[in-house]
């Protein structure tokens, strides 16, 4: 056999994995996205009816601006909040057992489902629930908050709740990669705490806060259980639109609607790849 | 004499938990000369560097630099400036904004610190490099630009940790002369820690010889190398011998060893050609180990191999007391 009919060979078996589990049923849903549907039959066929529905429609627009508006919300707390463990854990922990220990309490969170998780805020949240009545206790309040649960506030929570993990790992692990000292070489130079930090420690830790950004930004837009669960079925995002029309066996529209979010997705990780190059990190 | 831009460390010691790693030095390093901290590793050498530096904080004891306690002070505000053993240049800046960083932390403008930098990166001749990234350097090319970033802000003594080190052998060669020459035409005071005895005998004004976190002995690098004080310094420099005579121990230049008649009787162990000079090793009656360097010619005159029964002479003039 020749080298090059070996690397094939070598190459094949992920190849099919890859073609089976992902090209396919993408393949599927490009083609089921421009088939027709009626009240009660899915037909065949090549038309842009449930195109020109999705951007015909305000609300859909509505619903793609909300999932947005979660995507940056989310993103941005998500990146403080990761960041700053990351950089406590990275460079104020000087026992490594100790970082260790610090960085599996941040996993605990996860030996339980998402799901789990979510509805754990609720009794937290809701009109009797203990947040409302510890600050009525406190006198900080005199009626309950409304906005509490089953609103944008309790979404984003339980997005950030969830997510935070994912901006920790990459900056942690990127953090763990900065030799220190260049850190002592920019004291050295006179620069201040802050100073290092903009100077020295953001710029190198960028390709981890890419990655990072990467997750939470795809996590969030893909969404629907949390919306749902935490929005009380108040509130909408791209992937409950999805949801709706599978449960409404509105496949076609569905298929569409993923098309549309996948290719929105993807165009916002080439964006954030055109600013950093995480090859490097990979 | 004293002048006042001496760098003076005063019973300085660092401690921790459980290990003292510089144990109550006291010093001065004379304005304007190039002082290597010699040392084997683990002796204190590079902590002592660091607490000049500011990197590390002293337990007890003060650094003062022209008349002035600078312990204090944070590294910047020092008047020194460090030079790192793997250079620690920023990757994600260029050479010329590697070498401006100091000034752009001071709030220079713009075209101030680029001028500055250039300045400095013509000094060490990198200017045509200016707008590369660190990582398209070659090793030489980097110790270069960590020495012009550390030059640009200005400082009367240059703190270098190990700046060899990284290099191959030829290169160490060459760049140890460049450095020589810098030092000179700056006239500040360089201190220059190592582990190689050859590359301190090469450079230093002054070699301070370090071990178990004091020093061992300090002085003129012919001084150290002629006149070892210690045991330890007479081996760590190499080309002595340590024997045990009845007065004491003693060194002896390996040069200075002469094969004769009378003597101390030894036996031949090993016989190394080097050119110039034979290496003869050789183990006397009470089983120390001798190395005599003999002139080529003098030793083809009369060959020996190993195995053979020696005598082991020199002037007594040339027998160095050890203290320890």
């Amino acid at each position: 056999m020749t080298r090059s009919v070996i690397g094939w060979v070598q190459a094949a078996p992920l190849a099919l994995v890859l073609a089976g589990f992902l090209v396919a049923p993408i393949v599927m849903i490009v083609i089921v996205s421009f088939w027709g549907a009626t009240e009660f039959s899915i037909y065949p066929a090549f038309q842009f009816d449930n195109y020109a529905f999705l951007f015909g429609s305000e609300v859909v627009w509505r619903v793609i601006g909300a999932t947005f508006k979660y995507a940056a919300i989310t993103w941005a707390l998500t990146l403080v909040i990761g960041f700053t463990v990351a950089y406590y854990l990275a460079f104020h922990i000087r026992s490594q057992t100790v970082q260790i220990a610090l960085f599996l309490v941040c996993t605990i969170p996860f030996w339980t489902s998402n799901i789990i998780r979510m509805i754990s805020w609720i009794p937290f949240l809701g009109r009797n629930g203990i947040a409302n009545s510890a600050l009525i206790d406190w006198g900080v309040i005199d009626a309950p908050l409304e906005w509490l649960l089953y609103s944008d506030f309790s979404v984003i929570l339980a997005f950030v709740h969830l997510y935070t993990l994912f901006m920790v790992v990459p900056i942690f692990n990127t953090m763990m990669r900065i030799d220190r000292s260049l850190i002592e070489a920019a004291r050295d130079g006179g620069a201040s705490g802050l100073q290092i930090l903009r100077h020295v420690i953001i710029p190198l830790t960028k390709p981890g806060i890419m990655i990072g950004t990467i997750f939470v930004v795809t996590l969030v837009m893909g969404d629907f259980v949390t919306v749902r669960f935490m929005s009380g079925s108040q509130r909408a995002n791209v992937g409950r639109l999805i949801s709706n029309d599978i449960g409404l066996l509105q496949y076609p529209s569905a298929a569409a609607t993923a098309v549309v979010l996948l290719a929105t997705v993807l165009i916002v990780i080439g964006i954030l790849l055109r600013f950093v190059n995480i090859r490097k990190e990979l | 004499m004293r002048s006042t831009g001496d760098l003076e460390l005063v019973h300085v010691s660092k401690r921790y938990d459980d290990a003292v790693a510089v144990n109550n030095i006291s010093h001065v390093f004379s304005e304007g000369s190039y002082v290597c901290l010699l040392g084997p590793s683990g002796c204190g050498k590079s902590t002592t560097l660091r607490i000049i530096a500011g990197h590390e904080s002293l337990s007890d004891g003060s650094v003062v630099l022209d008349g002035h306690d600078i312990s204090g002070l944070p590294p910047a505000r020092r008047g020194t400036a460090m030079m790192f053993q793997n250079y620690a240049l920023f990757p994600h800046l260029s050479v010329r904004d590697n070498v401006a960083f100091s000034l752009r932390m001071k709030g220079v403008d713009k075209a101030e610190r680029h001028r500055a930098a250039d300045e400095m990166l013509e000094l060490v001749q990198m200017t045509q490099f200016a707008a590369r990234l660190p990582a398209q350097l070659s090793g030489g090319q980097q110790q270069r630009v960590a020495l012009a970033r550390a030059l640009v802000t200005k400082p009367r003594v240059l703190l270098l940790d190990e700046p060899l080190s990284a290099l191959d052998p030829f290169l160490r060669i060459r760049v140890r002369a460049e450095l020589r020459r810098l030092q000179r035409d700056l006239g500040i005071t360089f201190i220059h820690v190592t582990h190689g005895q050859d590359e301190a005998l090469a450079l230093a004004d002054e070699l301070v010889v370090m071990n178990n976190a004091v020093i061992e002995q300090a002085g003129p690098a012919r001084e150290v190398w002629n006149a070892p004080r210690t045991e330890f310094v007479a081996r760590f420099m190499g080309g002595h011998n340590v024997l045990t005579l009845d007065s004491g121990k003693v060194a002896v230049r390996a040069d200075q060893v002469r094969l004769g008649d009378d003597g101390l009787s030894a036996t031949v162990t090993a016989v190394e050609y080097q050119g110039a000079t034979v290496a003869l090793t050789s183990v006397t009656d009470a089983g120390e180990d001798v190395l005599a360097l003999v002139p080529e010619a003098a030793f083809f005159q009369s060959p020996r191999s190993p195995g053979d029964a020696v005598r082991l002479a020199w002037d007594t003039g040339r027998q160095h007391r050890l203290s320890a």
